[in-house]
């Protein structure tokens, strides 16, 4: 029988794409913070000329922590989770050493580049599609090689069987290019012309309705199958590793697993409601944003259930704290979702600050929570050291859960009070409100929104500094932790 | 089923795709054709109007405005009446924003004027006490790029049909005999205006900026 102990697994790729979760997660958090600024007090728009401007950095910051920070996240932690429940190291592969070293390098160089390109304004404009065509190029290529190291490391893997966790990363792969490919097909203007203006310039293969349509297929499933899939991908991995629990189910990860990905795509209309788009589809859209609680509360039920009678572990490690909160935040998240996907509540919601309210309490308490769990799972097994400080995990945690709930909380009441003001009329059926009474009565939440994105960005420099210390100057550790994570 | 395909990656990973396809096939599809056609007797925009599309995407005014009324009293009320399909047929991309941080733009053609808009962006927090729009002063300084506009004209003319008059031809000589109408239609609209600068840049056969985006707003009807 295979010795697991014997096998060393090389985290030489899992480590580089570590420094640029916490590297884009601080960019993209700190673009982020500036912007919700800016709302509050417009000033904040002028520090760098024409390229400061909240139009021009909000896809700044929609893009770094999509597409920086969290695929790196989920690259890093592909890299680290592959070898090990496929039971096979990438150090056995030159070949695959070597594609995820171009994997890295190339992802590097290129999110550099597409952030330069959107600061200069070269925009498609399809929300969280913003690069232009040769930028995508480069994204595909990118996308392509994890593909191969997928699927490499799977052909020559020990353990036959896939866990769950593959299930989702290889879904997170499928799903990802299916979408990007058929989102960005675009004619760039300069070749059919002999060469008139710009090279970057490209024009969408899909117009008005069709291309709304096609874009919020995309664009929610983007959401899908990078803030949902992958993310659960690491929960199942990292919380029984962490907690020394097996997952409560095999049965509900099934049904979880097959509904989630048959679900899903349906949903995108929803943010098409009360559109041009067929009533129908927005139908469709509402219906089967409802039916997505069960597969997404199935995977959080049984993260939560994973736990049953050992919740004494939540005490006693901040940890599983970050991972159960991260769960109970999926579950807060996959419930707003649906609602605001109701035709009459959406009437009120759509267009206002509500939406960002509900992507922030999902990607703030969910998304971030979760991938930071895994790097603090992550690191003292790759550099061989305790976790520096559980003392600083604690206080992160806390500032940056009281960030979240600031956020949601201001936004969901800004949402509403402007969906209602925009329709309020008087006793003679006028409109009561002008535009801009609507604008300024939300000062107080945007500041609010200000405060927590100041707060959840500093709870993010104190998990870099700890990150920091962790990898490079903590306590050596003499052989690898089993479950809990070792801190100081 | 479900344990066989865990051990067989290939078939796993097909049928993931087979369950991941549906929804799009059968949302988006069937009514494709319906949805790309335009309004009886809609024309496609203007170059100049293309180049001022391409500053509003450029600049990226559909973070905080949509291009979406929708059928509410509420909305019909305050922007004017809600907006059909086939009004965005030449739309490429559909700009209809998910977000009013600002107000809806679907019609702002009809309620504002080349002058209120040269005012407006110049310094939005004067014409509108407590706005939170930035001021987009580069507008004014900046050239717009009314040949990248020219070759989307010709590219859609060309590739998706879209119905342009015969004069738009893809080449370097194309552009030097077109040129000349795209002028005449910023000087039209930098008639209208009171910035030096920009009348002098125009009248020396350049576009700023700002002169497409309100060629481009004021087409917005």
């Amino acid at each position: 029988m295979q010795s697991n102990a014997a096998l060393e697994y090389d985290y030489s790729i899992a480590k580089l794409f570590t420094y640029t979760t916490i590297l884009f997660g601080f960019l993209g958090m700190l673009v982020g913070t500036l912007i919700a600024a800016q709302m509050a007090f417009p000033e904040l728009n002028y520090l760098i000329g024409e390229y400061g401007t909240f139009s021009r950095l909000r896809p700044i910051h929609t893009n770094t922590v999509v597409f920086g920070f969290t695929v790196s996240g989920i690259f890093a932690t592909w890299y680290y989770v592959g070898q090990r429940v496929l039971k096979v190291s990438m150090a056995e592969s030159k070949f695959l050493m070597a594609i995820g070293k171009i994997h890295f390098w190339l992802y590097f160089v290129g999110a550099l580049v597409a952030t330069v390109s959107l600061l200069l304004g070269y925009s498609q404009s399809h929300e969280y599609a913003q690069y232009e065509w040769p930028i995508d190029i480069v994204i595909v290529l990118i996308w392509i090689l994890w593909g191969i190291s997928i699927f490499g490391i799977v052909g020559i893997r020990r353990e036959k069987s896939l866990y769950i966790s593959l299930w989702y990363y290889i879904a997170c792969f499928l799903g990802v290019s299916m979408l990007y490919l058929f989102n960005n097909i675009s004619v760039p203007t300069y070749f059919l012309t002999d060469g008139l203006g710009s090279v970057m310039h490209s024009v969408s293969m899909y117009s008005g309705t069709n291309d709304a349509l096609v874009q919020w297929w995309y664009g929610h499933n983007a959401v899908a199958f990078g803030f949902t899939v992958p993310i659960v991908a690491m929960i199942y991995y990292f919380l029984p590793k962490e907690s020394g629990q097996a997952i409560y189910s095999y049965k509900l990860s099934l049904l979880s697993f097959w509904g989630l990905m048959f679900v899903y795509l349906w949903a995108g209309s929803h943010h098409l409601l009360w559109s041009t788009v067929p009533d129908w589809m927005q139908t469709m859209g509402s219906a089967f944003s409802i039916v997505l609680i069960l597969p997404s509360w199935g995977s959080a039920i049984n993260m939560l259930l994973t736990m049953k009678g050992e919740w004494n572990q939540l005490t006693e490690n901040p940890l599983i704290k970050f991972m159960v909160l991260a769960s109970t935040f999926y579950m807060l998240s996959t419930l707003e979702g649906p609602i605001q996907a109701i035709k009459s509540v959406n009437a009120i919601a759509h267009f206002t600050d509500w939406i960002p309210g509900h992507v922030h309490d999902g990607v703030l308490g969910w998304v971030v929570f979760m991938i930071m769990s895994a790097l603090f799972h992550m690191v003292p097994r790759m550099f061989k050291r305790e976790i520096y400080s559980k003392k600083l995990i604690e206080v992160q945690f806390w500032i940056q859960t009281v960030a979240v709930v600031l956020y949601f909380t201001s936004m969901w009441i800004a949402g509403i009070t402007q969906g209602m003001m925009w329709r309020a009329v008087d006793e003679y059926g006028n409109l009561m409100y002008s535009f801009i009474d609507t604008v300024t009565v939300l000062h107080p939440y945007y500041a609010i929104r200000a405060l927590s994105g100041v707060l959840y960005l500093t709870g993010f420099l104190i998990f870099a500094y700890n990150m920091y210390k962790s990898m490079t100057s903590s306590k050596q550790l003499t052989e690898e932790p089993q479950f809990k994570t070792p801190m100081a | 089923m479900f344990h066989w395909l865990e051990k067989n990656p290939f078939f796993f990973s097909v049928a993931v795709f087979v369950v991941i396809s549906f929804a799009g096939l059968i949302e988006i599809v069937p009514n494709f054709a319906e949805a790309s056609r335009p309004l009886v007797g809609m024309k496609p925009r203007t170059v100049l109007q293309l180049a001022g599309k391409n500053v509003y995407v450029k600049d990226n005014c559909m973070s905080c405005h949509s291009q979406l009324i929708r059928p509410f009293k509420s909305e019909t009320d305050r922007y004017g009446d809600y907006s059909l399909s086939g009004e965005y047929a030449y739309d490429r991309p559909f700009l209809w924003g998910s977000k009013r941080t600002g107000p809806d733009l679907h019609r702002i053609g009809n309620y504002r004027t080349t002058d209120w808009h040269e005012n407006h962006m110049f310094n939005p927090s004067e014409i509108v006490p407590g706005s939170i729009m930035p001021a987009y002063k580069h507008q004014f300084t900046n050239l717009a790029d009314i040949e990248t506009a020219y070759a989307e004209a010709v590219t859609v003319k060309n590739v998706f049909n879209t119905p342009y008059a015969d004069d738009l031809i893809g080449t370097r000589a194309g552009w030097d005999a077109y040129k000349p109408k795209v002028l005449a239609e910023a000087k039209a609209i930098a008639d209208n205006m009171k910035n030096k600068d920009v009348k002098d840049a125009v009248a020396n056969g350049e576009v700023p900026e700002i002169v497409a985006i309100i060629a481009y707003l004021n087409s917005l009807k």
